[in-house]
């Protein structure tokens, strides 16, 4: 009994140790954002690994997540003889919630994962330590980044999907299915505000990029340098991520849309 | 660190690509293509029962819309409900006795503010406030009735 009241505790100080050490890194790694401007060849680098890489995954799931709204919409707002409907159907879904969600977690997997094994690695091979040694922050060089590559890449890759999406939902229900364009289009033009949905929507990506970088960069940082050690790191990453990014949905949804 | 012209390309595209996203859900997807913020005016009604008039359900004339419901008030002296709509400047000749009526949009659609012009010369201006009005209808009172007259008559 005893003994499991010990491993409780030792286990609560430890997540509360580690809450700490990430705020710690958090404030570290944002005090480089100055240096990264002064050299935004860094920067570059990053967006290419972090965004660009993960450029076909996104358009390529948000082309067929619009297909697969729009087959669904159609079925069900037809019963209702409510078809028109449709755009409206697939551009809410997507803007307020399946772009910001399904956007995150794929970017979670794709880029997130990379970031904790690299900075895990690099690590576990003492190539970190190598930079200190030579007077060089590695935070400030490895780390802020990668974080603002993460930071600055998630909305513009929402938007894509997004955007990618209604484009897909139209391709079904507009091309192969018959709805009328005009109603697709006005419809959705009608009922969609930008400040209520558009600007929402891309304020979760804005809070998605920064938890996920947050989280990535700092297991990596944080990894037992092992080859085991950045494995478990890695994991933890896309599994804490995909908790962070569910459960602030629901927290920025009931703030944004609790109120109508 | 090697410099890669190609790279750098690549990112910019992506960055432009993701801009022009933004831009395509805000023109197209969004109602921002027509916006009406500076050029209109507001004008107020007073009904007895607004029933489900939301902020911004449409205002309409003749079917056109040329406005938006902005704010729904209780006046607390004759406890009507008063509703305030912005009209598009653009639209600025409806007459002074202009009755408003709220509708329903199909038999479970929404609500709406129609606007059906008088014959007077002179017009509405900003702040004006339209006198003849017709509530919302609903549909639980008029069922009542309806049950009512159909007990009646067949006493």
């Amino acid at each position: 009994m005893i003994d499991l009241l010990t491993q409780l505790g030792k286990k609560t100080r430890y997540s509360f140790a580690k809450l700490g050490r990430s705020s710690f890194f958090l404030q570290q790694l944002l005090m480089g954002i100055t240096d990264v401007l002064v050299r935004p060849q860094l920067l570059s680098k990053q967006l290419y690994s972090v965004g660009v890489l993960s450029f076909f995954l996104i358009t390529i799931s948000g082309l067929f997540v619009g297909m697969v709204l729009g087959l669904q919409g159609y079925y069900i707002l037809s019963n209702f003889g409510a078809d028109e409907a449709l755009g409206v159907m697939v551009a809410t879904s997507l803007v307020r919630e399946l772009g910001p969600v399904v956007a995150a977690l794929l970017f979670a997997g794709r880029a997130g994962s990379a970031l904790t094994a690299e900075i895990g690695l690099m690590k576990a091979t003492e190539q970190l330590s190598g930079m200190e040694m030579m007077a060089i922050d590695p935070i400030k060089r490895i780390v802020t980044p990668r974080f603002l590559a993460g930071f600055i890449s998630l909305p513009l890759l929402t938007a894509l999907f997004s955007s990618v999406g209604v484009l897909g939902g139209h391709l079904i229900g507009v091309s192969l299915l018959g709805v009328d364009e005009g109603s697709y289009w006005s419809q959705m033009q009608a009922s969609l505000d930008v400040y209520d949905d558009i600007l929402n929507g891309v304020i979760k990506s804005i809070v998605f990029g920064f938890v996920i970088s947050w989280i990535a960069l700092f297991e990596g940082y944080d990894a037992i340098p092992t080859s085991e050690g950045v494995s478990c790191a890695t994991t933890r990453t896309v599994v804490n991520s995909a908790f962070a990014i569910l459960g602030l949905d629901f927290i920025l949804t009931a703030l944004m849309f609790g109120d109508i | 660190m090697q410099h890669s012209i190609k790279q750098d390309t690549l990112v910019g595209l992506f960055i432009a690509v993701g801009i022009a996203a933004l831009f395509f859900m805000a023109m197209q997807i969004s109602n921002l293509s027509t916006f009406t913020k500076e050029d209109s005016y507001t004008i107020s009604a007073a009904f007895e029962n607004s029933g489900g008039l939301k902020i911004k359900s449409p205002v309409v004339v003749g079917g056109v819309r040329i406005g938006r419901v902005i704010a729904i008030t209780l006046d607390q002296t004759k406890f009507q409900s008063i509703v305030t709509m912005k009209i598009e400047s653009q639209y600025n000749k409806l007459p002074e006795d202009t009755t408003a009526s709220i509708f329903t949009a199909g038999l479970l659609g929404e609500q709406y503010v129609s606007l059906d012009p008088g014959g007077l010369e002179d017009l509405l201006i900003n702040n004006s406030v339209i006198d003849i009005t017709q509530s919302a209808i609903v549909l639980e009172e008029i069922i009542g009735q309806f049950l009512f007259k159909s007990a009646e008559t067949k006493e």
